[in-house]
Order: C-alpha cells, then structure tokens, then sequence
C-alpha cells in the first residue's frame, strides 16, 4: 500500500472489470469477523450493506476508491512523518468498506466507556489531591509515582469540575471470543476525531443510498459539544477559546486546524502567546488579546519551557503558572496522562471497583507488569506468545508482537526488560476481529480496532462513532497510521 | 487578528501573484519568441535578470536556453521563485492558517499545488509547447481570486491578503517595464523597428495591458504605455492604482481616515501621492530605467513598514517567504 503522496488528479483504470461485487471467495480463516459468522452467514448489521454492494461493480468500486483518495488530498487530511521536517506528507489510507457496529453494542459500550472515564478521572484527582488509594494499597505508590506522566507540579490542584481529562479517546478491540475489550486509553491528547469526523463527510458521498437505508447515527456534531464543553469550563462569558498546535510539521497538524476551524476558535502556537502577570495573550495586529481557554494539542512536557522541558520551542513561558492561578483553562489538564501509563492500566478494573463500586463493563486485557517479579519471570519465560509494550510508549512503536518476532528480536526486549522492568508490560496476543477490506483488486479480512470519542464536562457525551484503525499489511496486527495502519468509516446503527 | 496569521495571509497572497505573473510572463514570451528571431540570449535572459534571479541562474546554467529559462522560473526546486515554489510556499502559507480560510479557498490553492508538482514530475517543460502549463497556472490563480472574493468576509486577514497582492503586483509591473531597458541594451539599433514595436506589445500582454490600454491609447509609444503601466488611476495593475489600493486596505486595518498612524501608513501614503504629482515626462527626463529602480527600493521600504507595524511581533521564521531583489 502506497500512501506517499503522489499527484492522483487523474484516474487510470489499469484493468476493465464489470462484474459485480461477490463475497463468494471470502473466508473468515478462523477469526472473528465483523461482517460474517462462523457459518459465514452475514451478520444482521451488515445485511443490506451486502445487499447493496453486490450490485456495484469492480469497476465502480475502485472508482469510488479512487475518489475517496483523491477527496482526502483535497481536503489537505495529510500527515508529517515524524522526523521529518520537510517533504513527506502522507495521507491514512481510508478503506470505503465501513465497520458496522450494531445499535446494541454501541449502547452497552458506551455505558463502558462512560464508567471508566468516571472512574479514571476520579483516579487522577485522588492521585495529585488526597491519595486515598495509595493508602488504601488498591495500587502500588511507587508503580504510580515512578510513571513518567505522574508531574509533582500538579499536586493539589484542582481543574474545574474536578475532570482532568475532558477529552479522551479509548481503545477497544474485539477478541475472537467475539468481546470488546479495552487496549488503552488515551487521555492526553488523543487524536483522530477528525478523520471520524470527515472519513463520515466523504463516506455519504460515497454510499449515498447507503446511508439513506440504513439509519447511520450522526456524529457530525462532535465540534459543537466539543465548543460548548470548553465553554463550559471557564466562568467568562464569551470566553476566547483556542486551540494550541505544535505546527504545520506536526503528524496531527490537520487535525488541529480542522477542530478550530469547525469550532471556529483561533488556532494558535507558543510563540503566538505571551503571559504577562499570569494571564495569557495572544498576539495581534491590534496588541495583546486575552485567552480563556487553551484546547492544547502540546505534549505536557513542551507546554512551558519554565516548568517543564527548558528546551522547548513549542510552548510559552509563564503558561503553568497562570494555569495554576486559576486564569486560563488548559484542556485538557498536565499531569492527566498519570492514568493512561500501561502499567496503570492493568489495575483500571480495580479502580472501577474501588471508586464506584461497579465491576467494569469492558473488561481489560490480562496484562502482566514487569514490576512485579512474578510477573516479569513469566514474561521473559513466555516473550515468544506476548506482546511486550514500553509503558509510556505510543503511535506502535517500541513494542514487541512476541508470535512475530525472530528469536533476536525476542532477546533484545529480553533485555531491555531487565534493563529497566517498570518500563515494560506484557499481554497475550489478541486476534483482533476483522472487516472486509478493498485490497488489490479483492476483498479480504483485515484486523482492525476501534477507538470511540469521549467529552467530559458537566456531563459525559460518547459520540455515536469511532475511528475504526484498519492494518492493511496481509496478516499483520498493528493498526498505527505509523506502522502502515489506515482507516475506515465506522457506522453505528440506530437499531437495537 | 494574530501577527503570525496577517503575516501569513500577507504572504500566501504575495505568492499567489508571484506565480500568476511568472506564468504570464513565459507565456507572453514564448508566443514572442515563435515570430521574432533574435537569439535566444536576447529573448530570454531579459526575463530572468528582472526576477532579481539572473545571479542564482548563472550560478546553476551556463547557457541561456528557452528549455532552461522555462524550468527555472516554472519549475527548478532550486529556484525559490519558479511558479514550484511559489505555489509550493503559498500552499505552505495556507496550510499554516487554514481556519482562517474557506474549505473552497483551501482546496483550490491544494489543487494548484497537486498540479504543479504532477507538472514537476511530467517534466512538462520538455513539451514543445508549454503554454497549456502557463495557461493552467494562470487560470488556477485566478479561479483563486474570484473564489477569495465571493468567500471570505473583509475582515483585516482579507485585507493584509490584499496588500500583499497589490504590493506584489505593482512590484512586478515595475519589472515588467524594465525588461525594455535590459533588451535595448543588448540590442539598441532595434529602436523603432517592427521588433521593437512587437515587444511593446508584448511587454503590455505580460500585465494583461494590451485591450485596455488599446482603447485608451490607440498608437502604441513608449511615453504612453509607460505613463498607462505607472500612472493610470484605475487599470488594475497599473503601478498607481495597486498603491491606491493598498493604501484603501491598509486605512481599513487600521481605521485611520487621513494622514498616517504607524510608519508603514506613512511609507505607502508618501509613496503614493508622489505617483498622483508625476508626470511621466519627468520619468523619461530621469531616465525610465532610474525612475523604476528608485520605485522598487522604495516599495520594498514600504513592505518592511507594514513588517514592523504589524507582524514584527510574530513568531513565525520568516526565512519562508522572500522578496524578490
């Protein structure tokens, strides 16, 4: 799959193909797949879609792919590869075939996610306010404190409405057991809101008749509630609301400019602000303006070169202090990320339990934690059947599919984990479920997750609809736009 | 507004026109060069020494050729100026305030950028007519402008975009008109002649001069077009009109009704009201080639005014966007 960018204002077919779609040769090879069962019967949510597009023909099909590529360029929904400062832009790949979710797993997910977002942010708070579940022995103290996202800097503070995270985006898969599971959260600055936002906006040019049928569930609304809540968070009428970027170089640069484009705030860098007796300005032809509201897409670390990272470029200085004053809002708060180590998350399930009293509706993924010595021989016992992942390690990198690896590779993290054990988790290997996808001039199953959006502020919105990160590599389980992932549209139905 | 994004606007502008004009310019020139037969030292250098670039071509060519002077100003990478680049910079310049401009705007100015770097890889230089290049990136622009003027509100981003238009633009009508002085030198015994007569006219295509100073003017002299490209009052891109114009979108950011509030309103008002006392026999008195040189470092104070006015505050590296010298 080549997504570098390469001119495509025109469309070549290279072969002529007329038939109509067939799902006759498609096999499911033993994994759970979204679209069939076991007996490869098509599923009820996936039954009209079948319907319908066994009347396209190969032709149309790649047209419409074709157009769909085209469309994303046109729309700028490029990425920067990291390091990489100058040429090379790239777009997700998006798939046309969408992912089905039925109306009655979205609902039963969503009270999911809508528990553990409670339950996380009430974590976060105990953490940097009272520690009761330090002292209640629920988590180890050194396992949290140690995290690299834990920031002293933020003890006792108190963001408004106690949320921490107001914007998160979780990770679910779905094992060949047919379960959601959760694989991580995100509550820092996760990103891919807009490619749910405008892989929707392309997909209903795509499948017209699709959507006129089939009763998708908008989620187009997604930027008001995201205004609305940042509103909500300051006691300024008419608050100023921005959104801090890192640049035009930055791997999520257009998203940052569509939420503020859509949102219609000012998108802003660093250098763009100035703190001057702890409130923060921007600057404008007219002088110093005031800013409310910082939806900050900037690495804890880089947003204040005082405080934090003294090198960084990216952020401004005097930023935490008058976030610590009480006169600007970041969003979402420093420090939030203390919840979403990978070591942390192996005790969510025990959180849940301990802050609300309720078993977790999503379970999680057994996770071995190479703190913990028993847990740390069984990892090195078993490398070969585990994924090892670096706790605060992101975007697939630094991890190890154990299945995949050759026997040097397993070696390595072999010793990487004894190197530094906090640094490490392990989990078994999960066969992710799989959709249908447009691959060469065929459809075949490929392994994708889900990642839903989440806004927390005075109250909880799950947005009905997800990224669905599809890994378009034959056989591989990595979905990261990085490590060759793309993307598909996910539609939630409005059955039940 | 923010520094950083009036700064930008100014230059997305700034090298919307660039390219426009640079397209424009090899346009004209070809269709010349298929009539007229001096070599093509005479035919193309010209073009390249009132770019400002003459030093960096040499540097990079040792002949001068149609095919090279074509891919250096329409496509070398290595020219920061060549329509590449300046679609390139422009689109860079978008991207950067993309909330600030339409989704129509946005994927007009992509559209270009896709097409020129489709073009840089055809190798459409190599074609025996390059003109349907020209004439694309020619269109494109101005399907950008038109799409600008029925989509963005005037707000003062709109009008930084329109003083980096207009400045650029009388800037390039002033080089425009120099390139007669750059081929009578190498050829002075043309003067009057039917080849003489044919670059006029050409040099009035490469503004889109031609029709309108036609019926104004009738006879073509070189007092009049001179006195048509610097001092007519309401052709578009003559000198005089882009400074009235600049100086209207400049009194609209700031709200100022006369005399001057910072120095780039005071730069650009003395600038211009110097043009409405000029009579263009005191041009030709002084000397055409003087008088249009003395403009140019004048315009480029102007433009360094409206720097320190407005965006000398902003962060961003400005290494991105340059004058042309």
């Amino acid at each position: 799959m080549n997504s570098t960018l390469k001119p495509v204002l025109s469309f070549q077919l290279h072969f002529k193909n007329m038939s109509k779609i067939n799902f006759n040769d498609y096999t499911i090879k033993g994994f759970y797949d979204e679209m069939f069962n076991d007996t490869h019967d098509v599923r009820p949510s996936y039954e009209l879609f079948k319907k319908r597009l066994e009347k396209v023909s190969w032709n149309k099909l790649n047209f419409l792919q074709h157009s769909t590529d085209r469309a994303q360029l046109s729309l700028g929904m490029t990425f920067n590869v990291y390091n990489d400062n100058q040429g090379v832009e790239r777009i997700l790949h998006l798939d046309i075939i969408p992912r089905i979710v039925s109306g009655a797993d979205w609902d039963y997910l969503s009270k999911g996610l809508k528990q553990r977002i409670v339950a996380l942010n009430l974590f976060i708070n105990d953490i940097y306010n009272d520690q009761k579940v330090l002292k209640d022995k629920i988590i180890p103290k050194e396992l949290v404190l140690s995290s690299a996202s834990y920031l002293k800097e933020c003890i006792g503070l108190k963001p408004p409405e106690n949320v921490w995270s107001h914007i998160s985006g979780t990770d679910l898969i779905r094992g060949g057991d047919g379960k959601f599971y959760v694989l991580e959260d995100n509550l820092r600055c996760p990103s891919g809101v807009s490619y749910m936002l405008e892989n929707r906006e392309i997909l209903k040019r795509t499948f017209p008749e699709m959507f006129e049928q089939l009763n998708v569930r908008p989620v187009h609304d997604y930027s008001h509630y995201l205004r609305d809540m940042l509103e909500s968070l300051t006691k300024v009428s008419k608050p100023s609301i921005v959104v801090l970027t890192p640049g035009i170089y930055n791997s999520a640069y257009f998203e940052h400019a569509y939420l503020a484009q859509q949102m219609g705030a000012e998108l802003v860098e660093g250098g763009d602000l100035v703190v001057k007796d702890d409130f923060v300005y921007m600057m404008t032809t007219y002088g110093l303006q005031k800013v409310d509201v910082i939806y900050r897409r900037v690495d804890d670390e880089f947003i204040d070169p005082l405080v934090f990272n003294k090198d960084s470029l990216l952020g401004t200085p005097g930023l935490f202090g008058a976030y610590l004053k009480g006169n600007v809002v970041l969003v979402n708060a420093p420090g939030a990320g203390v919840a979403d180590d990978k070591a942390v998350y192996a005790y969510i399930p025990r959180l849940i339990k301990y802050y609300l009293g309720e078993e977790a509706l999503i379970p999680n993924i057994k996770t071995y934690i190479c703190a913990e010595e028993q847990d740390c021989k069984y990892v090195i016992d078993n490398i070969a059947e585990l994924v090892v992942k670096q706790t605060d390690g992101s975007g697939g990198y630094g991890m190890l599919i154990g299945p995949h690896a050759t026997k040097t590779e397993q070696d390595e993290f072999v010793k990487k984990i004894k190197n530094n054990p906090r640094n490490y988790i392990a989990q078994p290997m999960i066969n992710l479920s799989r959709v249908p996808t447009l691959c060469d001039n065929s459809i075949e199953g490929r392994h994708v997750d889900l990642r839903p959006y989440i806004l927390y502020g005075k109250d909880i919105k799950v947005i009905p609809g997800a990224l669905t990160r599809v890994a378009l590599k034959k056989g591989s389980l990595v979905v990261n736009s990085s490590q060759g992932g793309g993307s598909k549209d996910t539609w939630v139905l409005d059955n039940k | 507004m923010l520094s950083r994004i009036a700064n930008t606007m100014y230059w997305m502008n700034r090298y919307v026109e660039r390219a426009e004009n640079y397209a424009r310019f090899m346009d004209v020139n070809f269709n010349l060069s298929l009539e007229s037969t001096p070599d093509a030292i005479q035919q193309w250098k010209p073009l390249v020494v009132i770019t400002g670039d003459w030093d960096l071509y040499e540097s990079l060519y040792e002949t001068v050729e149609k095919e090279k002077v074509i891919y250096f100003l329409g496509f070398d990478p290595q020219n920061p100026n060549s329509v590449y680049n300046s679609i390139r910079h422009a689109r860079e310049n978008a991207r950067a305030i993309r909330p600030e401009l339409t989704k129509e705007v946005w994927e007009q100015i992509n559209y270009l950028y896709y097409f020129v770097m489709e073009e840089l890889e055809k190798k459409s230089w190599k074609e025996n007519d390059p003109r349907l290049f020209f004439k694309k990136v020619k269109e494109g622009c101005q399907l950008l402008y038109g799409i600008l003027a029925i989509s963005i509100s005037r707000n003062d981003g709109w009008h930084f975009g329109k003083i980096g238009q207009l400045i650029e633009r009388a800037d390039k009508t002033s080089r425009v008109l120099d390139v007669k002085y750059h081929i009578l030198l190498t050829t002075p015994q043309a003067v009057g002649t039917p080849f003489d007569l044919a670059q006029w006219a050409a040099l009035l295509k490469s503004v889109s001069a031609y029709d309108m100073y036609r019926k104004k003017y009738g006879k073509l002299t070189a007092l009049n077009i001179s006195e048509f490209l610097i001092l007519d009052k309401v052709f578009p891109r003559s000198i005089n009109f882009c400074l009235i114009e600049a100086e209207k979108s400049l009194n609209a950011i700031t709200g100022n009704e006369g005399g001057f509030t910072n120095t780039a309103e005071k730069q650009l008002g003395k600038l211009r009201s110097q043009l409405e006392f000029t009579d263009v026999n005191d041009i030709f008195d002084s000397g055409l080639h003087e008088y249009i040189d003395t403009f140019q470092k004048r315009l480029n104070e102007v433009s360094t005014a409206i720097y320190d006015s407005f965006f000398a505050n902003s962060h961003q590296q400005t290494s991105l966007n340059i004058e042309n010298q």
